[in-house]
């Protein structure tokens, strides 16, 4: 009972906040409510048994993806009078993507609740799925059999790391860093300079 | 050992030697990383040795710990054989003279830091993945390893606008191969319901679904993007003309290498029945490889732009060796790669050392009139490896082309042997022009020496093509029993 209620309650959630995504006319707002989604999304997850998959959409998304897109709007200059300008010269074209997008959902919809998609391919085969968790499942596997591209993949990530810094990392001279010793060592002798300049004539620095 | 054994730390400590050579790369890779952290830009030449010595004892290691035949390992997706053994030594040996040429070049442009040599470590890791990838994940987890360390080290002069250029379209178009070759592999994957060649091969064996052929071309055009086979080879003058000079030669030598190791090992071990599908692709590339790579080069003025298209023609080559099938390919491919790479090495060498009166250096052929005069012994060197490029007996260049026309004639595809044969004829015609500017024209700058490490790398490639002819028996030998699994 409860847990269809929560369905009901976080389906609602996710389908109005992603609706809010694209509605939102402040961006910041926009990825808020991408977040929300995505917190809901997960929830949905966790009722499906997939809680992996749950736990990677927070992480992953919400950590990091969605924070990310949060700087980048910040740090972006917007003009909100421009970004509503063009909002009717692209509604047909993004109604028509839209349609056809929908068309599609209906049509596999009614494959699905016609039975023509095979059990088999319903009842996806995961391996000894009543066993164990599928996070237990999903590292069994990556940490035994797939260990060596596992590693790989790691290495992969290595190289772009090191590739991104050796292109885009540069120590510049002539930049005024903090120097914590010089700034405590500072006398008044050195810093402040007594000067009696008479009226009207300032004095020079 | 079984694909489908579950893994438990006994055999993961059974099957650990097998990758010892992969193993010293990456544990070498982080720690160099680490030392050239905390020497900074002072240890590059440090950092460069070092990458040097991890090469090549990851390469003598391959070779110590070949098994007698082929073994799989970590559930089918890395195969140790004397293949992957034999290529993995020539690419060490390739990867680390090209590597050894950088010194003096980097240091020259300011552009030695440490993580040159340490990417150009972690490239050639992706390069042993490549030549032991034993299904389609290892396949692309090492393509993908080699190829973004190499987009890096073409953009690696990132204040040159045109190295930049040359990092952006080696990139694009490297992503647009990848995506290609996993398209090819989920289709492979979809319709054969495996990533193991094995596998592969036992289900194509049995019923060949259009599916799976679909999928193999896919994967066999995004292969040819990487080792510039024509009509995938657009990329190739533009990224060798731009890239720094010393980044183009690793890119000329030890990738070609790898990427026409895994063609073959594409076509034989996992579309072996398959034979009569790829075998049409394979010879329509080789010849349009042969033939532009050929023809473009006759106007080009610059060095590198025209070892760009000898490097297509030549992988031309390659594949005519490939097409010559499990039984009579492998061992042809191996020696005319490992003959190229090393000649190619050399070349560069060569062009590294070019430089005007000025010290600027120089890459146009009308630059080199003259060179006989101001540097006797480098444009004795160029003359020699542009002969064995060539093919002219007795250099081990000929011995190259040798084999792979005597296995077109072994696996009655003797109308490729002639193609063949009149590439090299018309190449030969842009070669001798560029010895016949070096030796015969007017002398319009003087050309200054060169760094020690340059000659060194010059004199050793010059040496061991000159060693190679004399013992070109025995890299043939050694090559029949690398090729020998494959029947």
């Amino acid at each position: 009972m409860i847990a269809v209620a929560a369905f009901y309650i976080l389906s609602a959630i996710a389908i109005a906040s992603a609706f809010m995504v694209v509605v939102a006319r402040n961006p910041v707002h926009s990825v808020l409510f991408l977040i929300l989604t995505f917190f809901t999304s997960a929830g949905l997850f966790v009722l499906l048994g997939a809680e992996f998959l749950a736990m990677l959409l927070i992480v992953v998304y919400v950590g990091a993806v969605a924070v990310l897109f949060l700087f980048v709007v910040m740090m972006l200059d917007i003009d909100f009078a421009e970004l509503k300008a063009g909002f009717f010269t692209y509604l047909p074209f993004g109604g028509l993507i839209a349609l056809i997008l929908f068309g599609q959902f209906v049509m596999v919809g009614g494959a699905w609740i016609e039975k023509s998609v095979s059990a088999e391919a319903i009842a996806a085969p995961t391996p000894a799925a009543a066993a164990v968790t599928n996070a237990e499942a999903i590292g069994r596997i990556l940490y035994t059999d797939y260990i060596f591209l596992f590693q790989s993949a790691g290495i992969i990530l290595f190289i772009a790391m090191v590739g991104a810094i050796a292109l885009t990392l540069r120590h510049r001279d002539g930049i005024r860093r903090q120097n914590v010793t010089a700034q405590v060592g500072r006398t008044r002798a050195g810093g402040v300079e007594m000067t009696d300049p008479k009226p009207g004539e300032g004095v020079v620095l | 050992m079984a694909i489908n054994q579950t893994m438990t730390a006994e055999l993961f400590f059974q099957q650990v030697p097998y990758i010892l050579p992969e193993i010293t790369l990456a544990a070498g890779a982080l720690i160099i990383m680490l030392i050239g952290a905390f020497m900074g830009d002072k240890g590059a030449r440090l950092v460069t040795w070092l990458c040097v010595a991890t090469m090549l004892a990851a390469g003598a290691m391959a070779v110590l710990h070949m098994p007698p035949e082929q073994v799989v390992v970590f559930s089918g997706s890395y195969a140790a054989d004397g293949f992957s053994a034999y290529a993995k030594l020539i690419i060490a040996l390739t990867a680390s003279s090209a590597l050894l040429l950088s010194i003096d070049f980097l240091a020259e442009k300011k552009l030695d830091k440490p993580e040159f040599p340490v990417l150009a470590l972690l490239a050639t890791l992706g390069m042993f993945i490549m030549v032991s990838a034993h299904d389609l994940i290892a396949l692309y987890v090492g393509v993908e390893m080699q190829s973004l360390a190499l987009y890096v080290l073409a953009a690696y002069a990132r204040d040159d606008a045109k190295s930049s250029e040359a990092g952006l379209k080696y990139f694009v178009l490297g992503a647009l191969s990848s995506g290609l070759l996993l398209y090819g592999c989920s289709l492979v994957y979809g319709f054969t319901g495996s990533v193991n060649f094995d596998v592969i091969a036992a289900q194509v064996a049995g019923e060949r679904s259009i599916g799976v052929v679909f999928g193999l071309v896919f994967i066999l055009c995004g292969l040819a993007f990487k080792m510039s086979a024509a009509p995938f080879h657009m990329w190739t003058p533009d990224v060798y003309e731009g890239s720094p000079t010393v980044s183009t030669a690793f890119f000329a030598s030890a990738p070609k290498v790898a990427a026409s190791v895994l063609f073959a090992r594409v076509c034989f071990e996992a579309f072996g029945p398959l034979q009569k599908d790829w075998l049409g692709i394979v010879i329509i590339m080789a010849v349009l490889s042969m033939a532009i790579g050929a023809l473009f080069a006759l106007q080009q003025t610059n060095v590198k732009r025209l070892l760009a298209y000898s490097s297509i023609a030549n992988m031309g080559y390659a594949l005519v060796a490939i097409a010559c099938g499990p039984e009579f390919g492998p061992k042809a491919l191996l020696v005319f790669v490992s003959i190229y790479a090393i000649t190619s090495v050399g070349l560069f060498g060569v062009v590294l050392s070019l430089r005007n009166a000025e010290g600027e250096r120089v890459e146009t052929i009308s630059a080199l009139s003259g060179l006989s005069r101001s540097n006797p012994l480098l444009a004795s060197a160029l003359t020699m490896l542009l002969f064995s490029v060539m093919g002219i007996p007795p250099l081990a260049g000929f011995f190259g082309k040798w084999e792979v026309i005597l296995a077109t004639s072994a696996s009655g595809l003797l109308p490729m042997a002639i193609v063949l044969i009149l590439a090299s004829v018309v190449s030969a015609f842009y070669y001798l022009r560029i010895i016949k500017t070096v030796w015969f024209d007017e002398p319009r700058i003087a050309m200054v020496p060169v760094g020690a490490s340059t000659t060194l790398t010059l004199t050793g490639a010059t040496f061991v093509l000159a060693a190679l002819t004399l013992v070109i028996g025995l890299v043939g030998s050694a090559a029949s029993i690398a090729g020998a699994g494959f029947h």
